[in-house]
């Protein structure tokens, strides 16, 4: 296997980890959060402003980690700087 | 497959690009500020006033309110900053409607510009707010080991908050652009609702953010005599 097919194997395989990952942790975090606002919404309804308004601060912190592995995977499939490097490598020879 | 706004480029002269992004933030530019100059030029304080008075009057009052219950005691100091936030982003998201418009917050640049102006307001409100002294005594709470701690805290919240705001925008456009290829029809304006549904709860995020940030900078730590968060329901 040269070193472009490697590097390209590499990415790959990672870009889809990292998305499996990035997908299935802060679903549960997220699941969690959403849960216990129920519960408190279903206690206090008056509160609901406060609640919901919490609810989605917290939300789009836990989303943002999320974010972050899609950005990595994004920047493997489409802004690899060593499949780019490589292949300049490759189109100079 | 385009990653950002900022490869499109309309002109170039050396070295200086007018790609897209800057191009789509000066129409934004453009008709925030002449639309807001149309509407707000002959205010009328009784009860008859035009539609698009009592639309701004809506979004300046709830902007303000929302301001208030993060903790600021005084929104209108803050509004102005946190105002546009969120108007430039909830428009940036908005337009994505009009055909042929690239959102330029799904750029990093643009993210990451509005990121360094928070990151800039914070010390500013926290110095005009607390002084010199007592601003940076909170770096120093509540040891001095917390120092290096609160300083990278304060970079990553800026990492943060531009990444975040980038992922969301540049996610919503890359989806539509992908299925645009698979499923041309239906599923794309699905998903161009569920983008503009994530665009205006980033913008909200982003500001409020934003505002709890300088909230946390501003917040004087002497004895106040009345109750110090408005979050309190009244009994």
């Amino acid at each position: 296997m040269d070193s472009l097919t490697l590097i390209a194997v590499a990415s790959i395989i990672t870009a889809g980890i990292t998305t499996a990952f990035g997908t299935m942790a802060p679903a549960l975090g997220e699941g969690r959060a959403v849960a216990t606002a129920l519960t408190s919404l279903a206690q206090q309804p008056d509160a609901s402003a406060t609640i919901t308004r919490t609810l989605f601060v917290g939300l789009a912190m836990i989303e943002s980690t999320a974010i972050y592995c899609f950005v990595v995977s994004m920047i493997l499939i489409f802004a690899n700087p060593f499949w780019n490097s490589a292949i300049a490598q490759v189109a100079g020879k | 497959m385009r990653l950002s706004p900022d490869e499109m480029i309309f002109w170039q002269y050396d070295f200086v690009k007018l790609n897209a992004t800057i191009v789509f933030t000066w129409g934004l530019m453009f008709v925030l500020t002449v639309g807001s100059t149309l509407v707000t030029h002959k205010l009328s304080r009784d009860l008859q006033r035009s539609h698009w008075q009592n639309l701004l009057e809506i979004v300046v009052t709830s902007i303000e309110k929302q301001i208030e219950e993060v903790g600021l005691s005084q929104p209108r100091k803050y509004l102005a900053f946190i105002g546009t936030i969120f108007l430039f982003i909830a428009a940036a998201a908005l337009c994505t409607i009009i055909p042929g418009f690239q959102a330029p917050t799904g750029s990093l640049s643009t993210t990451v510009a509005l990121a360094l102006c928070v990151l800039v307001a914070v010390p500013l409100f926290g110095i005009g707010e607390q002084g010199l002294g007592g601003y940076f005594k909170t770096y120093v709470s509540p040891t001095v080991i917390m120092l290096p701690f609160n300083l990278i805290s304060e970079v990553s919240r800026t990492l943060a908050l531009a990444v975040r705001l980038f992922g969301n925008m540049m996610s919503g456009s890359m989806i539509i652009a992908i299925l645009l290829v698979i499923t041309p029809f239906i599923f794309p304006i699905v998903m161009t609702l569920l983008g503009l549904l994530t665009g205006m709860v980033q913008a909200y995020i982003f500001s409020v953010l934003a505002a709890v940030y300088i909230a946390a900078a501003t917040r004087t730590h002497q004895p106040k005599p009345e109750t110090e968060s408005g979050l309190a329901p009244d009994v």
